[in-house]
């Protein structure tokens, strides 16, 4: 078996995901390639290069790569293909936009996010928002297949694989890149980071979100939102977690204002330890939660943040 | 501008889902079906290009059983001008769907393509970009804005840590979030009116569509659960508890 991973990468910096992406390509066994595409990524290749387990590191470094536009990247992607039985991304949304591209142009199915490797040709993966885990085995030469990384342990660091430029370069008359509008934080990025601090629409408002501040800055956290506080236009939908946002598996999880909707629950409940905070001694999220907190959190949240 | 919008039928969103006890498949019998929340959010955007005069006409479009004529229906009753349903009761993949999309895509020439990021049964987030591919057209994922001006579309996308804008060449394809509008409801009178708008039916083999693909679904079984744990009497209990017990924090 030979595998292609196409490395996540942004602002000239290897993203966390792809260690983790590389530890599922370990566990379908076989030699491991990583891509790495996009313009001026010689610091990504060499970051690449350091993971465990890479046998070699395929560098496509060239303008039409930049910002990794889902049309370019897919050809350069099936141009490479052949040479292995299984490409993986991170189920992110650079993986999510241009996997799909090259298993079409491939006529092959492609294997959404998968959580578990049975075998090489049999993975696990949740359904329904993750109310149901189907296992589903692809007959397809061809394996395209995205991961959600938070399902597999990261491989370590400390390897030097070799690093080869790959010429390929195609043409991109489809789209253009005009701009983008990154949210600006010191905090830790929500996928990765080790605690994740989120509020719901018991928050009242967006402006309360300010409370979580002092506690997310305390325990170095990152901080989310549920779905009913993006739709309620507390905060950006970027800061969402859940099935139709992010999937965080922190080792602490600290659920505020939020009741626990099933597609909630889908985005965090594999996190070590979740913490809910809520006046609704109801509220489906205690059901979860390892320690739950009935309170007030305006009065909560203020006496957590000096009590840490 | 004629714009195609695709939807599926899916389990409706809030239907708690229970797995069959042979562990074949998720048990849909007597379960209340709907249109996918995403595809909405599509029919809504296409409506909304009509309303504002850039489109011209509005063609919905499903691949599945007969039943998802309801879904078609309710698109027409938002304010599509007609319906192409192609009526299979196979199980029909992200790339099956795909196939068949782009047929209609070659026979209907639509400038754009507007379809849910995903659907909520199925979690792929596959179709929109396969469809992209296959016709060979631009594609904007995650999309939370659309403006078409100069022949060209600007798609503002959702992206991880923010928000990524792209022009794209027309005709293109679009996926849409949830951000990018708020579907409305279907009215009384829209709904009657519906009725008698057109549907087509057609099937995959009058296509020409080889829709199985190669991927098999071994099992299905519910998440392991996750137990419930204690409840702490106060802020102090709670920062003693992750401190000393959990370990999570210092």
């Amino acid at each position: 078996m030979s595998i292609l991973v196409l490395a996540e990468h942004h602002d000239g910096q290897l993203a966390e995901a792809t260690a983790h992406v590389v530890a599922a390509g370990r566990a379908i066994g076989g030699d491991i390639d990583v891509l790495v595409a996009g313009e001026n990524v010689g610091a990504v290749a060499e970051a690449t290069a350091g993971l465990e387990g890479v046998a070699r590191v395929r560098v496509a470094d060239h303008a039409v790569y930049a910002h990794q536009l889902a049309e370019p990247l897919g050809e350069l992607l099936v141009a490479l293909a052949d040479d292995y039985t299984h490409v993986l991304a991170a189920a992110s949304t650079t993986g999510k936009n241009v996997m799909p591209r090259l298993a079409a142009l491939k006529d092959v199915s492609q294997i959404s996010e998968i959580i578990a490797v049975e075998s090489a040709d049999t993975f696990k993966r949740p359904i329904y928002a993750g109310n149901a885990i189907a296992t589903v085995q692809s007959e397809d030469a061809l394996k395209v297949i995205t991961v959600r990384a938070t399902a597999f342990d990261a491989v370590s660091t400390g390897a030097s694989a070799d690093v080869e430029a790959v010429d390929t370069v195609v043409d991109n008359a489809l789209s253009s890149f005009v701009g983008e509008e990154l949210a600006q934080s010191d905090r830790p990025e929500l996928g990765a980071a080790k605690v994740v601090i989120s509020g719901g629409r018991g928050m009242g408002n967006g402006e309360n979100f300010k409370l979580l501040d002092g506690i997310a800055d305390k325990l170095g956290a990152a901080i989310g939102a549920s779905r009913a506080a993006v739709d309620a236009g507390f905060v950006p939908n970027d800061m969402q977690v859940g099935q139709t946002g992010k999937i965080v598996a922190p080792e602490l999880y600290i659920a505020v204002g939020i009741s626990g909707a099933i597609q909630h629950l889908a985005g965090m409940k594999d996190s070590k330890v979740i913490v809910a905070i809520n006046k609704d001694e109801e509220a489906p999220i205690f059901q979860v939660a390892d320690y739950g907190l009935v309170a007030d959190l305006f009065e909560a949240l203020p006496e957590l943040e000096q009590k840490l | 501008m004629k714009v195609l919008v695709a939807v599926k039928r899916v389990i409706d969103y809030n239907v708690k889902i229970r797995v069959k006890p042979d562990h074949s498949d998720v048990d849909l019998t007597n379960v209340k079906m709907a249109m996918n929340p995403f595809c909405e959010i599509a029919v809504e955007e296409a409506v909304r290009l009509k309303e504002a005069g850039t489109a011209t006409e509005v063609v919905a479009v499903t691949v599945g059983p007969k039943a998802a004529q309801e879904q078609l229906r309710t698109a027409l009753a938002l304010g599509a001008d007609r319906a192409i349903h192609v009526q299979t009761d196979e199980r029909v993949e992200s790339l099956g769907a795909a196939k068949v999309l782009a047929k209609v895509v070659e026979e209907e020439q639509p400038d754009l393509v507007i379809l849910g990021k995903q659907a909520i049964d199925s979690d792929n987030n596959q179709t929109g970009q396969m469809l992209a591919a296959l016709t060979g057209r631009a594609q904007g994922t995650f999309a939370s804005e659309l403006k078409v001006e100069d022949g060209k579309l600007t798609v503002t996308r959702e992206i991880d840590g923010g928000l990524q804008t792209l022009s794209l060449a027309l005709p293109a394809v679009v996926t849409t979030d949830l951000r990018l509008n708020e579907p409305r409801y279907a009215k009384l009178p829209d709904i009657m009116k519906a009725k008698k708008k057109p549907l087509d039916t057609k099937t995959p083999e009058e296509l020409g569509v080889e829709i199985a693909g190669k991927l098999k679904l071994v099992g299905v079984e519910p998440p392991a659960e996750r137990q419930g744990g204690v409840k702490v009497g106060s802020v102090d209990e709670l920062v003693d508890k992750l401190k000393n017990e959990a370990k999570v924090i210092s």
